[in-house]
């Protein structure tokens, strides 16, 4: 550490650079610094001539452009592709219209705002253990990241397009099982469930017969 | 009944100044925010119109109902802050802005012969509140000075670090930008020989050459220090929203705070106004509004509508501005204004004073009129003295050591190196 090594130097407008650091640059303190060029300044950069008429250029192309807004109330904004945005969620049926789920939590853990609660009980079905008696989802604490979607091993849970949320009360927008199942039923039609086929603790699962670990 | 007249007469100036300044404060706030959206692909606000009825009427309810907020809002006073200054402050930006105009012409002249004859108005009447005031625009640079006071005095009396720092910025900006606003008139006193800005248009009107033409330096000169005067972007650095919350007016709500967003759009008017009467003619356009001081009816409500259309084009390249470049940094904002525009300037108050002295005999010994010769010489010194500048370029990299500068600091074997 010289005196004139610029990081440390106190006021380097009084200190003219000799020729050794001058010479070795910042890297002679033996410090790693990635150095960023600054772009060298032409003469139409320099002028300010270009870059004025292009800034009034920018301006006046999107002053007289089409505009974007879509107004609400009255017009409707089109999701691009249903089946991936991430709004309001549902509780799938399966073709008997029992609620899917066969709580086993996945969705709960992975979710990072603790909005989902369940509460499981036996099932009074043969062809799973255990099913949620209650089941509801904060939507005000939901911060719409998807991942209960893509926990859920059985399709049950999933992210629709409705994205016009309202409530008049905190308590009204946590959403329990009946309401869930109010929004599949709303949405089914629309937006079908995902087709999709995976593994629950190593056995096969598909949207089509109801999955699920098989009884004992 | 003359003096009944006499009285009648500032009185009525007044009232339609103070009430079309107010009316179209409120209403430039519309369209600043139309053009932003509309710079930006958005509507702007459209929803507003009459209350109660499905009528919109384009937005143009907003204004109202903004101001209605405003005046219906809690007022309230923070125990932290100096209370006589913190009101005085805003009443002074306030006061200033509004009494600017008393020697702004909002046109020509109303002729006489319009009224009937048992008036006994024998003199043409001029379309300014005070046109009898000769140091006109020396009182408006003067009004301008004191509005440093109501921004610093604001900063400070809120007692915020915040609302201070804003108050000290804007302070040493005003301050600076005061002297290039102040160069570039002078040029345009010495070309026209006066102060009064309703004889600044006609010694326009009567050459029929507009200052712009013999004076683009001063122009540009004073085109970038009433922007920084006024604190529009590119120069907002006294608000700076997203770095200082709001600058000086951080602590003011309601009534006071509306003073002060007004205050500062009168400045842009204001900024407009004078660019127009010292650089642009005024109300005078070729061919149109003719040059005389006796003028039919017609005549004096075109140069009226001139005025103002040509007030509302300034108004608008304002607020074009504001989305077209990026805020300077506070050291370029002090760079522009002392090693380019104060220099500007200076060369411009030469060349101007040049051509007043040695222009007639100059042209004449060239063959062209004396307009022609200041005419070249005006934008020759443009052109060069815009050329030095880039070339020297002071404002680049202005904030390191030149030693320092990536150019010579950066080794030529860095990426070995590091």
């Amino acid at each position: 550490m010289t005196a004139n090594d610029p990081n440390t130097r106190q006021n380097p407008h009084d200190l003219p650079p000799t020729g050794e650091s001058a010479a070795k640059g910042p890297a002679a303190a033996g410090k790693k610094i990635a150095w960023v060029r600054e772009p060298e300044l032409g003469m139409a950069g320099r002028s300010y001539l270009m870059l004025f008429l292009q800034g009034l250029r920018t301006t006046l192309r999107h002053l007289l452009s089409r505009k974007t807004t879509v107004q609400s109330p009255e017009q409707r904004h089109v999701v691009p592709d249903p089946l991936i945005y991430r709004g309001v969620h549902r509780l799938n049926r399966d073709a008997q219209g029992r609620v899917k789920c066969v709580a086993c939590f996945l969705c709960a853990t992975a979710c990072p705002a603790h909005c989902i609660d369940i509460v499981p009980a036996e099932s009074p079905w043969p062809d799973r253990q255990k099913y949620p008696q209650s089941f509801t989802i904060d939507e005000l604490r939901c911060i719409f990241c998807g991942m209960c979607e893509e926990a859920c091993p059985v399709q049950a849970i999933e992210l629709t397009s409705l994205y016009d949320l309202s409530g008049k009360s905190r308590e009204e927008m946590v959403f329990d099982k009946a309401k869930l199942l109010s929004v599949f039923d709303q949405t089914k039609d629309a937006e079908p469930m995902t087709k999709g086929t995976g593994t629950f603790f190593g056995l096969p699962v598909s949207n089509e017969g109801t999955p699920g670990p098989a009884e004992k | 009944m003359h003096l009944l007249l006499l009285l009648l007469e500032p009185l009525l100036k007044i009232a339609v100044v103070i009430g079309g300044l107010m009316t179209a404060a409120a209403y430039l706030v519309l369209v600043e925010r139309w053009m932003a959206a509309w710079m930006q692909d958005r509507l702007g606000p459209n929803r507003v119109g009459i209350p109660l009825t499905k009528i919109r009427l384009f937005g143009l309810g907003q204004p109202i109902a903004d101001g209605v907020k405003f005046l219906c809002k809690a007022e309230f006073t923070q125990e932290h802050v100096d209370k006589a200054l913190f009101l005085l402050a805003p009443l002074i930006m306030f006061i200033t802005a509004m009494a600017a105009f008393a020697v702004v012409p909002f046109g020509s002249v109303i002729p006489p012969d319009i009224f009937p004859a048992s008036w006994g108005i024998k003199e043409p009447i001029r379309l300014m509140v005070a046109p009898g005031l000769d140091v006109g625009i020396i009182y408006m640079f003067a009004l301008g000075s004191i509005a440093v006071y109501g921004v610093v005095l604001g900063g400070w009396a809120s007692n915020n670090k915040y609302s201070f720092l804003g108050g000290l910025r804007s302070s040493a900006q005003l301050v600076s930008y005061e002297l290039p606003l102040g160069l570039g008139i002078v040029g345009v006193l010495l070309a026209s020989g006066s102060l009064r800005l309703d004889a600044i248009i006609g010694e326009q009107a009567r050459t029929g050459v507009w200052n712009i033409l013999t004076q683009p330096l001063g122009f540009l000169v004073f085109c970038v220090a009433s922007f920084a005067e006024a604190a529009r972007l590119p120069f907002d650095l006294p608000e700076a929203e997203q770095e200082l919350v709001g600058g000086y007016h951080t602590e003011y709500l309601g009534i006071k705070l509306m003073m002060y967003l007004v205050a500062e759009f009168l400045h842009m008017v204001t900024a407009a106004f004078l660019l127009v009467i010292l650089f642009l003619g005024g109300w005078h356009l070729w061919g149109l509004t003719g040059a005389g001081e006796v003028v039919t009816w017609p005549i004096a409500l075109l140069r009226v509508i001139v005025l103002l259309a040509k007030v509302m084009g300034m108004i608008l390249f304002f607020m074009l501005c504001r989305w077209s470049w990026p805020r300077f940094r506070y050291d370029q904002l002090m760079d522009i204004a002392w090693k380019v525009m104060i220099p500007l300037g200076l060369v411009n108050l030469i060349v101007v004073a040049t051509c007043n002295e040695f222009g007639m005999p100059l042209a004449r010994w060239m063959g062209v009129s004396a307009e022609w010769a200041m005419m070249a010489a005006g934008w020759f010194a443009l052109l060069a003295s815009w050329l030095v500048v880039s070339l020297l370029d002071p404002t680049a990299g202005g904030n390191r050591p030149r030693h320092l500068r990536p150019a010579e600091a950066i080794p030529a074997d860095w990426e070995a190196q590091s």
